[in-house]
């Protein structure tokens, strides 16, 4: 969901659909980024109950350490996101997707904390995921690869943040699925998350989640060019089913209002209706862009992979069904958004996620932006989520006696 | 864009009936504000109590508000959400000028005791005898600086004077520990009296209540 409708535009000049797909294919197992590599003896255990070995983690970094190593922030990214969160991806060679959070001088200070953001367990930027070579066939593991969970991921990122010498994060800041595991976190390693910021989240993926999922995964799945799951090895790409998953989980990110706004029923570069099925109308112009330019850059296995560790996360369930539980005794100051018009994570979720914490006497704060631009808001330019973010980490930063830029407290 | 708590500390002006809660709230304490409005309250007892605090606060700007000068405030309801929390949970529980516009004041009340070992209640007076006057000879509602609505347009739907409140407090074996009678503007009444006279003279009025 990294994918504002500025990050989907045309590919850059000189960049031929096919040269993406090369970059694309370059960054799974050798990524621009930093990454760490873990052998047999950092073995990684899963929720599947394999044991992930060898396995990566490409993570980017801004900013820098401290002495007392009290600055660190993790930002989770969501879906179809990536660890360029303030920095140019290479694929697409666009900016990062987040640089109106994090960065010199951002609500999420760059030049007061030291970022870290890492591509999730499962997707296809250089952590280990369905397109990456499996040593053991020097294929990809396409389907062999065992099924991850949110869980997963966040041991993943665990394993990386000890890696880095970093005993307790300052604060771990994520959007939708980025929020699940904000969440996650702050459940499972307690004593390493100071502060959390779930944005347009929940603590578990809804029937109606679900099933927008399922729809994305059936339509890769019933392209032929899908071959199981093994078309890297034959050589094809699902590239009509994913863009029409895409197309469908593109609607869920969006308001009525805002599209409605954008596009209403205006007709695409013409003065009547055809009375056929191009695409009159702009919305349906829309989403095909949207599509296709979405499967330059991602692999559709890993779409299948990502959206089902959404689909499996339920916070409560791991604790006997009382999502209070999830909770006890944290120490962790949280501060839970949300959006008025976001239909995918409403408010309704994050009050649940709010009710819990403080049926935990959990120190919470929860602020619901006004926005009429639906789920996508959390990437957008809202002044609100930024004021909120800003206020949330230097009031925490106060109480972790973390020094402003320039020495001031 | 981000207000620094530090910039903020010599606050222009300090409500008066804040101070008077101010007093009321031991150093450090866990403390719960319901209804915080922007969290003015809370920032002062951060300043002055160093209290560990949190807010509960209806409308979304005064949360945001809040959140944003780094408090820990959630929006909620004091009718719907004081029920989410366990009991104990605070040293002091605040409810400041909210009770009347409570739908059940009594519920309130009771979720109020069983959160916080020590209750302190903020109430404004509605036999005040300026209130008193105005439906008496005027045979109006009352509208005064202090209580400026229209009976149509007020959100205080559940008035009560200070006897009221105390009679309500005995019924329900709550203690009050201390009361401070105020003037409109927030000045503290500085001379003790019966009920009744404080019934007459006090604007409004704040009580330390425990169980």
């Amino acid at each position: 969901m990294s994918d504002i409708p500025v990050q989907d535009s045309p590919a850059p000049a000189g960049l031929t659909p096919a040269e993406l797909e090369l970059a694309q294919r370059r960054e799974i197992d050798t990524p621009s980024s930093q990454c760490m590599r873990c052998g047999a003896e950092d073995a990684l255990p899963l929720d599947s109950g394999v044991i992930l070995s060898p396995w990566q983690i490409a993570y980017e970094t801004y900013g820098t350490l401290n002495d007392d190593r009290s600055n660190a922030i993790l930002i989770c990214h969501a879906l179809t996101g990536d660890q360029y969160v303030a920095s140019t991806n290479p694929v697409t060679r666009k900016p990062g997707w987040w640089t109106s959070l994090v960065g010199p001088g951002k609500p999420v200070d760059t030049d007061r904390y030291f970022v870290i953001c890492s591509n999730v367990l499962g997707g296809c930027m250089g952590t280990t995921g369905p397109a990456s070579t499996d040593p053991k066939t020097g294929a990809p593991y396409a389907l062999t690869l065992p099924l991850v969970t949110i869980r997963d991921m966040v041991r993943a990122q665990a394993r990386l943040v000890e890696h880095l010498g970093i005993d307790t994060l300052f604060s771990v800041i994520g959007g939708s699925m980025g929020g699940m595991q904000v969440l996650q976190w702050a459940s499972l390693f307690p004593q390493k998350v100071f502060s959390a910021i779930p944005i347009a989240a929940g603590a578990r993926h809804s029937s109606q989640n679900i099933a927008f999922h399922e729809v994305g995964r059936q339509a890769v799945m019933a392209d032929p060019d899908w071959c199981g799951g093994a078309y890297l090895s034959a050589g094809r790409r699902p590239s009509k089913g994913l863009s029409v998953a895409r197309m469908a989980a593109h609607i869920t990110y969006m308001s009525d209002t805002s599209l409605h706004r954008k596009f209403g029923r205006n007709l695409q570069d013409r003065e009547a209706l055809t009375f056929g099925f191009d695409a009159d109308f702009q919305i349906e112009s829309y989403l095909r862009h949207q599509g296709m330019t979405f499967v330059d850059r991602f692999d559709a296995n890993s779409y299948l992979y990502v959206t089902r560790a959404m689909d499996y996360f339920d916070l409560a369930a791991e604790h006997g069904g009382s999502l209070a539980k999830a909770f006890l005794r944290t120490n962790t100051r949280f501060c839970v958004i949300s959006f008025t018009t976001d239909w995918l994570f409403p408010t309704s979720e994050s009050k649940a996620v709010v009710r819990a914490l403080n049926a935990a006497a959990a120190n919470v704060s929860f602020v619901e932006v006004e926005s009429d631009r639906g789920h996508d808001a959390f990437l957008l330019d809202e002044p609100e989520m930024f004021r909120t973010v800003r206020g949330f980490l230097t009031g925490a930063a106060r109480a972790r006696g973390i020094p402003a830029p320039g020495g001031a407290a | 864009m981000g207000i620094e708590l530090s910039s903020v500390s010599g606050l222009p002006q300090v409500r008066g009936d804040h101070l008077v809660v101010c007093d009321l709230v031991p150093e450090g304490a866990r403390v719960l504000d319901v209804g915080c409005e922007d969290g003015a309250l809370l920032q002062l007892l951060t300043e002055r109590r160093h209290i560990d605090g949190r807010g509960i606060e209806l409308s979304q700007s005064g949360v945001n508000k809040a959140v944003a000068r780094g408090l820990s405030v959630v929006q909620g309801d004091a009718d719907m959400d004081l029920s989410d929390y366990p009991d104990n949970a605070f040293d002091v529980v605040i409810l400041s000028q909210t009770l009347q516009a409570t739908r059940d004041p009594k519920g309130v009340l009771e979720q109020l005791l069983r959160i916080g070992g020590q209750v302190v209640v903020s109430i404004p007076n509605f036999a005040h005898w300026r209130n008193r006057m105005q439906l008496l000879w005027r045979g109006r509602m009352p509208v005064t600086k202090y209580l400026s609505y229209q009976w149509y347009d007020t959100p205080n739907i559940h008035f009560c004077s200070i006897r009221d409140f105390v009679a309500l407090v005995e019924e329900m074996d709550a203690t009050v520990v201390k009361a401070v009678a105020l003037s409109g503007r927030g000045e503290r009444i500085g001379f003790s009296a019966p009920w009744w006279l404080w019934n007459l003279i006090g604007e409004q009025a704040v009580f330390l209540l425990k169980r």
